[in-house]
């Protein structure tokens, strides 16, 4: 996907005449507090023409222009956010308009017409016409539409892989997919509704916000209606424009106007980083996650194991040993069988290249968990320690069945896998198979700790490999012997304690898994049933993201708090600009509150209303970039935040209220 | 100001702060509803209560249940005050024969003891004896007892995980009364009675004055009802002249000990809720963050009191202002004595605040207009605080990265809807009565000063009410149909709009999960934390009555310096 810049003048100028048709009522109403602002705004250009104040017109009028300028730049960041995820969505829609499918009976039809459980036929060079389910066939798919990697991928019927989404190319063989969404409500339906935030729903935190900010504006309300009554007492009045000028500067616009920005932008940050959250409580939830828990394979260790070590056992040298797994893995295609190959013919200097014509290769099944070679009438065995016991009965109560588990147990202690090997029926020895923990990973797990994240490594290993490697990797626990149901209960444990965890997964038998986590991240290369089952996908399919995906959560969440901190810590300068000027007609001696000193009292509220306004577009690149997360855990984070945006808010009106009133006064504007 | 003043606030700061641990320690006992030592005597004696009640304490109450329950309680009791009030002149025990309250005295005064605010529209000395013990001091029990049980109430919606209950409203009601304020009263009595406060059912009696003339002077039991003034933040003295009477603070030890007791309760109830969520240092933090604007406020009042009016300097009158003080308590003692009785909702006073210098008098108010929760009332403050520790919490949470929680619960758009209703109960009573007194002919004809000074008078008593504090800032002719009406629903709408929503707020909360802490948690203890939550209660709960301010008490202090008084 494209990554677009901040501001190009292709987005603002679209902006610009969004922020306007946004001033509908109608939509307005949505954000209370801006609504408020608009309310007061056209009081006041109505009462500008009715007249009766004492206000000079030249003061009203730029009163007045800037309270409209304070909601339009509300609207404007609105529409700037929404502006750049629509640049995605108008090419993602572009592909979905041409796409047309291919029904058994050989008819075409355009692709919206097509219903959950139709059946549609796609060959060579189509494109696929809606979400859906491999069920004939076997193709290789180029999803580079929707993620942006160009290198296909395999989608075949039955397994793991049967998964295919709407708008991308089959660009080899043929296929039979069954529907598997009703019109509208498929992953590019999904995808453009997101980017667009056209129907985007208030989330939970942001619906909680919203209350606060109008529950200060209400108090706010009370606060200025009350003045009047407090004037007369004193036997003066305060003009109605200044008092409107006194709420909309105390009124949290800042926030109100940033709120959606900063919730699109959020979700705009996640679509880059090509992870599609189908809500945005989802990304929320991801802000407050406590437990992680992270497949041991292509997460914490690189993919593929790999021989490091040949044991023998007495009486056999290493080189016999050597020897024997070179030849019973020569054939064995797999990045743990090459890698026993390199081994030997390394480190060990075993001088065989090939397999003789003869050799017979026992390829590896499930049920025997045993691969090898009979070359002439010699017998090659290869795999799991236990499984080679079984396969030769007797051997297990042997001397040397023990010396075999012995040695067995004590690669797995330190964290490898061990796999026997046996010639003819006499046990050889052991490969030691290292899993290769991934550079890097030790210090990602050392700063999720100091987020106050904890880690769980699920594995399929046994626990003593599965401790080994758990503590080489630095996770803080793990589930080794791991089965789907496994995963359900933990997942269910930690929720009853009051812990939110994330996952990821890509087979149908994780769904269970993915539906009960808070965040359940799917890989786009899994089957449909996970797709559902979570609730964001990842289109890279890369199970480390979930790391990633915590950290954008946690810069949304910080980003609306540290403004939301700002906005309302700006009240202090705000009342002190505004009191004295609004005051001083009524007790003079009151002009000592005036600390900033600034030039008159009309300048002072203008210079506020002013400030309230330009503040807005100035905290835009700050909303839709976010505040940078760092992962020093929640104390230093608070206190590097709260000065910045607490005192900074505190302190940043004043200079700049003052650096205004310099400018208004200068240019002779009040 | 003084070494000897400075020494009096530091001594009674470190006695304040070391009384919090067990007082809120025995507190726990009884929210827990532990066996205690008393339980030996008083044990029978509640559950006789109990069962002559049909009441079974170990029923859950859900929240509306609580809140049904203690507003029908409040509102019988209210019944029952007004109409002993109203009717006294016909009732037994009135030997000097007094007439009954007027409708709108007897709605002021029965409101004000239900409320806990004991503002007193009446004089003390107009009261028979029925009407003060039956139709006073029962509220002076019972109000401070319902204050801590709504305190219980939303400790336990914050302690308890996928619970229904907050409690049983009967259970806390009878506990809190007879193993803490009933017990404490006694002792506290015995020790005032030692002290030379009058305590008997004689009304007065004659004394022949140096001149010899014949003076009529009024006593009664007034040691009992002293000790559940104080302790119970109630305020409501037996004499018009409050704590500055001699027989209701005849020396500098009572003086010292009336103002611990009036704090003793709120601040041990910081210790409690730190019990019941299982961390005292989160009891701590809020304690920390209460006493530093406690330390700020008397510091403002004792410069300003000590510095004294330059009005009466250029006079050749040196010193501190000791208008409307008493020469026995002196400046400091007077000063804190002001700021105590503010800042918990107890509005006893043993100085006339009316007097005090405009920003002396300032901390005092504004004290109020946080909502005393600076310590605060018995139970009100704690809740109060807690109220402000959510917005807190909502406002700055989101921070490090995470959904806001307190004590491990989240805080979503109920609680923050609830807390914000409940705080803008405050700014709705105090500013917009205050602005409605300001120009209605029957509210201008209140206040007894002119220009800024009258306009603090009217502010002051409407802050008064709706804070529930009682304190007269004197000067008001309050006792008019209009002001005892408006104070009246003040007080009402001050006391249980805020009551009401920190029960569905305990509620709300008791029912979800406890999220463990971690160290991604937000910190509500330490430094910063007790930082930030002195800058949101004064942002969001002091910032709102700056305009009043400005043209009240400040606009008095910068006319007193350019030499005009009012």
């Amino acid at each position: 996907m494209t990554t677009a810049t901040l501001f190009t003048p292709a987005l603002i100028g679209p902006a610009i005449g969004d922020a306007f048709t946004k001033l509908d009522p109608r939509q307005l109403v949505k954000n209370p507090v801006l609504f408020t602002t608009a309310v007061v705004a056209l009081l006041l250009t109505v009462l500008l023409f009715i007249g009766g104040t004492s206000l000079s017109l030249s003061f009203q009028v730029q009163l007045i222009v800037w309270l409209w300028l304070t909601v339009l730049f509300g609207t404007f960041a609105e529409a700037l956010a929404e502006g750049r995820g629509r640049a995605q969505a108008a090419s993602l829609r572009a592909t979905k308009s041409e796409l047309t499918a291919r029904l058994p009976n050989g008819k075409t039809v355009p692709a919206s017409q097509l219903k959950k459980g139709d059946i549609v036929l796609v060959e060579t060079g189509d494109l696929i016409p809606a979400d859906g389910e491999v069920i004939e066939g076997v193709a290789s798919v180029n999803e580079s539409a929707i993620t942006g990697e160009s290198a296909p991928v395999i989608r075949e019927a039955g397994g793991d892989r049967s998964a295919v989404t709407a708008g991308t190319r089959v660009i080899s063989d043929r296929i039979r997919v069954r529907v598997t969404q009703e019109p509208g409500q498929g992953f590019l339906d999904r995808m453009i509704a997101l980017v667009e935030g056209a129907e985007r729903q208030k989330t939970p935190n942001e619906i909680a916000l919203t209350i606060l900010l109008v529950g200060l504006t209400i108090i706010f309300l009370i606060a200025v209606s009350t003045i009047p009554g407090f004037a007369a007492y004193a036997g003066g009045q305060v003009p109605v424009a200044i008092l409107a000028a006194l709420l909309i500067t105390l009124i949290p616009t800042t926030i109100a106007a940033l709120l959606s920005a900063i919730g699109i932008a959020g979700m705009d940050r996640l679509v880059r980083f090509n992870v599609l959250a189908k809500s945005g409580r989802a990304v929320e939830a991801a802000g407050d996650i406590d437990v992680l828990l992270l497949d041991k394979t292509g997460t914490i260790t690189i993919g593929d194991r790999a021989a490091s070590e040949f044991r023998p056992l007495g009486g056999v040298t290493t080189d016999e040993l050597a020897r024997a797994a070179l030849l019973a893995s020569l054939a064995d295609e797999t990045p743990e069988g090459r890698s026993i190959v390199t081994l030997a013919q390394g480190r060990y200097a075993v001088e065989i290249r090939s397999l003789p014509k003869t050799a017979e290769v026992i390829p590896f099944t499930a049920q025997t968990r045993i691969s090898g070679v009979r070359i002439g009438t010699t017998l090659i065995q290869k795999g799991a320690v236990d499984a080679v016991l079984r396969a030769n009965p007797g051997l297990g109560e042997t001397a040397t069945g023990g010396d075999l588990r012995r040695i067995a147990e004590e690669i797995a202690r330190q964290g490898q896998t061990p796999l026997a090997v046996a010639e003819d029926g006499r046990l050889f020895g052991v490969i030691a198979l290292k899993d290769v923990v991934k550079a890097g990973v030790r210090e990602r797990f050392g700063e999720l700790r100091r987020m106050g994240i904890r880690t769980v490594m699920i594995t399929g290993d046994n626990p003593l490999t599965a401790a080994a490697i758990a503590a080489e990797a630095g996770v803080d626990d793990f589930l080794a012997e791991a089965t789907p149901e496994d995963k359900l209960a933990l997942i269910r444990k930690e929720q009853q304690g009051g812990r939110l965890v994330a996952m990821c997964g890509d087979g149908t038998n994780d769904a269970p898994a993915l539906a009960q986590s808070d965040v359940g991240v799917a890989m786009n290369t899994g089957t449909q049933a996970a797709r559902e089952a979570g609730n964001m996908v990842d289109l890279d399919s890369d199970p480390t993201k979930l790391i990633e995906i915590v950290g954008l959560g946690k810069q949304l969440l910080m980003t609306r708090g540290a403004l939301t901190t700002f906005s309302v810590a700006n009240d202090i300068a705000k009342y002190f600009a505004i009191i004295p000027a609004m005051f001083v007609a009524l007790y003079p001696s009151l002009g000592v509150l005036n600390v900033m000193q600034l030039s008159s009292p009309q300048s002072a509220i203008l210079s506020a209303i002013i400030f309230n306004a330009l503040i807005i577009p100035a905290l835009v690149p700050l909303a839709l970039k976010g505040v940078k997360y760092r992962p020093i855990g929640a104390g230093p984070l608070l206190a590097r935040n709260l000065a910045i945006y607490g005192l900074g808010g505190v302190l940043a009106p004043f200079a700049g209220i003052k650096l205004i009133d310099l400018v208004v006064a200068g240019l002779g504007l009040a | 100001m003084t070494v000897q003043g400075w020494m009096l606030i530091l001594v009674f700061l470190i006695l304040l702060v070391a009384l919090a641990k067990p007082m809120g320690s025995w507190l726990f006992a009884i929210y827990e509803g532990r066996r205690t030592p008393l339980h030996v005597v008083l044990g029978p004696v509640e559950r006789g209560f109990y069962k002559l009640a049909g009441v079974d304490p170990n029923a859950e109450q859900g929240w509306r249940r609580y809140a049904l329950h203690m507003l029908a309680f409040q509102l019988a009791t209210f019944a029952f005050t007004y109409c002993v009030l109203r009717f006294q002149d016909v009732l037994p025990l009135n030997p000097r024969g007094l007439a009954g309250q007027s409708p709108d005295l007897a709605f002021n005064t029965a409101v004000s003891f239900t409320t806990n605010t004991n503002w007193q529209s009446y004089s003390g000395e107009s009261l028979s004896i029925l009407s003060q013990m039956l139709g006073l001091a029962i509220h002076n029990f019972l109000s401070a007892a319902t204050g801590i049980a709504i305190a219980f109430a939303l400790f336990r919606g914050f302690a308890r995980r996928q619970a229904a209950g907050i409690g049983n409203f009967w259970a806390d009601m009878t506990r809190v009364t007879l193993y803490v304020l009933l017990p404490a009263c006694i002792v506290y009595a015995i020790f005032l009675i030692a002290s030379g406060v009058p305590q008997t059912f004689l009304t007065s009696v004659d004394a022949t004055t140096l001149e010899g003339a014949r003076q009529t002077i009024l006593m009664g039991p007034v040691a009992s009802q002293e000790a559940i003034k104080m302790l119970g933040t109630n305020g409501g003295g037996f004499f018009n002249a409050n704590s500055a009477h001699p027989f209701e603070n005849p020396g500098a030890l009572t003086n010292f000990v009336q103002m611990l007791s009036i704090l003793v309760i709120g601040t041990g109830l910081t210790h409690t809720f730190g019990r019941a969520v299982g961390n005292t240092r989160q009891g701590w933090a809020i304690l920390a963050a209460m006493l530093v604007m406690f330390v700020a406020g008397t510091t403002v009042t004792y410069w300003q009191e000590a510095a004294g009016n330059p009005a009466l300097h250029h006079l050749g009158l040196a010193g501190g202002s000791m208008e409307g003080k008493e020469v026995r308590f002196g400046i400091a003692a007077s000063a804190l004595f002001s700021v105590v009785t503010t800042a918990a909702s107890c509005g006893a006073v043993n100085a006339m605040h009316d007097s005090l210098t405009p920003l002396g008098g300032m901390i005092p108010l504004f004290n109020m207009q946080l909502g005393e929760v600076v310590i605060g009332g018995v139970g009100a403050g704690i809740y109060g605080f807690l109220l402000f520790a959510i917005l807190a919490v909502f406002v700055a949470g989101l921070m490090v990265g995470r959904t806001p929680e307190y004590v491990g619960k989240k805080i979503e758009s109920r609680e923050v809807k609830l807390a914000v209703l409940a705080i803008a109960v405050l700014p709705l009573m105090i500013l917009g009565g205050t602005a409605l007194a300001s120009v209605l002919p029957a509210g201008l004809a209140g206040p007894l000063n002119k220009g800024p000074h009258g306009f603090t008078e009217i502010l002051y008593a409407f802050t008064s009410a709706t804070a529930n504090n009682g304190s007269a800032f004197g000067g008001l002719s309050a006792n008019t149909p209009f002001y005892n009406g408006m104070l009246g629903a003040a007080m009402w709408v001050g006391r249980f709009f805020i009551i009401v929503p920190a029960l569905a707020i305990a509620g709300s909360l008791a029912a979800k999960k406890v999220h463990p802490e971690s160290a991604g948690s937000f910190p509500t203890t330490g430094l910063l934390w007790v930082g930030l939550l002195v800058g949101i209660v004064l942002i969001l709960g002091g910032l709102t009555f700056l305009p009043s301010l400005a043209l009240g008490p400040i606009a008095d202090h910068l006319a007193m310096i350019h030499g005009q008084l009012f």
